[in-house]
């Protein structure tokens, strides 16, 4: 039996949105609501933030 | 092996080499370094008993203290924090690879705004304008012009960061519209692609078109004379084609391998996960033998 999806609150919105069945803390998820990029912050229980904006120094 | 993954950010190349570690049953412990301290006298605690760190801060600050304080500390991290030094910074990189003796472009850096447009002019129209940190081609600027690169200039000296002041002015490269990206493994490439773009930056970051590239002999060779000039470890090293031969700009630290991954038939964070595993079994200080 397929895992029952992992659902989140939309922290900009409110909206409740569906995460990939492998989301993994730090990941960062296109909020299908807006488009903004969204932190995943913990799994249990499932918390979102803003993600922070990018920074000069990012990459690789 | 106890892993210990630096991170503030999971990208999808951070998520490919998790799931690889954990699919061989290694114990892996990420470390968001943001919420972390880092002591000078001792290692946070999160560090004790690992095996390795593997550093991929997706921030290069970050990326560098972190390395630093593991050096530090005894603590074994790929990469070390030798060649975090020098990859973090564009005239690092520069200068290690032309004491190397690796082709790299014609490269000044200057401090003045009227010494820039000196080794403009002396390079000729176009030439490029580069941060000394950054990446995925952000604020690069091809000048065209007198006027623009005063304009620039202007513009960097004025509004910017104290490091926009160092002003690292380089000769423009013809590249016929692509350049080589190349993962290797202390010299020993896993996997190349030619990223091409009709946009004079061909950053995969920059959606350039992506597609796989067999090395001849004289671009491994290169590769394996650059990664020993940054210090070894796992580097995304980047060529650019030119009537003379290979020229490389950049080697790259923390090197992103999901468009490589996709653009080849390589199992990327599989070979990637081979070589840490022989690296860590080997002794983290004891680099492999580059492949010759």
């Amino acid at each position: 039996m397929a895992d029952d999806p992992i659902m989140a609150e939309d922290p900009l919105t409110g909206d409740e949105i569906e995460l990939p069945a492998d989301v993994e803390v730090g990941e960062i998820i296109d909020s299908p609501v807006t488009g903004a990029e969204l932190e995943v912050i913990s799994l249990d229980p499932v918390v979102l933030e803003e993600a922070p904006e990018l920074e000069e120094d990012w990459g690789e | 092996m106890r892993i210990g993954v630096c991170y503030s950010r999971i990208r999808r190349d951070e998520k490919l080499l998790l799931t690889e570690l954990r699919e061989r049953d290694h114990d892996v412990e990420k470390i968001d370094v943001r919420k972390h301290r880092f002591g000078v006298h001792e290692p946070p605690a999160v560090f004790r008993d690992l095996d390795v760190v593997i550093d991929r801060c997706l921030a290069t600050s970050r990326s560098r203290y972190v390395t630093m304080f593991c050096a530090a500390h005894d603590v074994p991290v790929i990469n070390n924090f030798e060649t975090a030094e020098i990859c973090a910074d564009k005239v690092a990189n520069s200068l290690a690879l032309a004491a190397a003796g690796v082709p790299t472009p014609r490269t000044e850096v200057s401090f003045t705004k009227a010494a820039a447009l000196e080794s403009i002019e002396s390079f000729g129209y176009p030439c490029v304008l580069k941060p000394v940190t950054g990446s995925w081609g952000r604020l690069m600027a091809k000048i065209d012009s007198r006027t623009a690169a005063e304009a620039i200039l202007e513009h960097k000296e004025t509004l910017g960061h104290y490091e926009h002041k160092v002003f690292y002015v380089q000769e423009f490269v013809e590249k016929g519209g692509r350049d080589i990206r190349v993962l290797a493994t202390d010299g020993t490439p896993i996997a190349a692609m030619v990223r091409s773009s009709d946009h004079w930056l061909t950053n995969a970051a920059k959606g350039a078109e992506t597609e796989p590239f067999d090395l001849d002999d004289r671009a491994s060779e290169l590769v394996a004379a650059a990664s020993e000039a940054v210090g070894g470890g796992l580097l995304g090293i980047d060529l650019m084609e030119t009537p003379d031969g290979y020229t490389v700009h950049e080697v790259n630290h923390t090197v992103e391998f999901k468009a490589l991954d996709a653009a080849t038939d390589v199992d990327v964070p599989a070979r990637v996960v081979d070589w840490i595993e022989r690296r860590v079994a080997a002794g983290i200080d004891a680099p492999e033998v580059t492949a010759s």
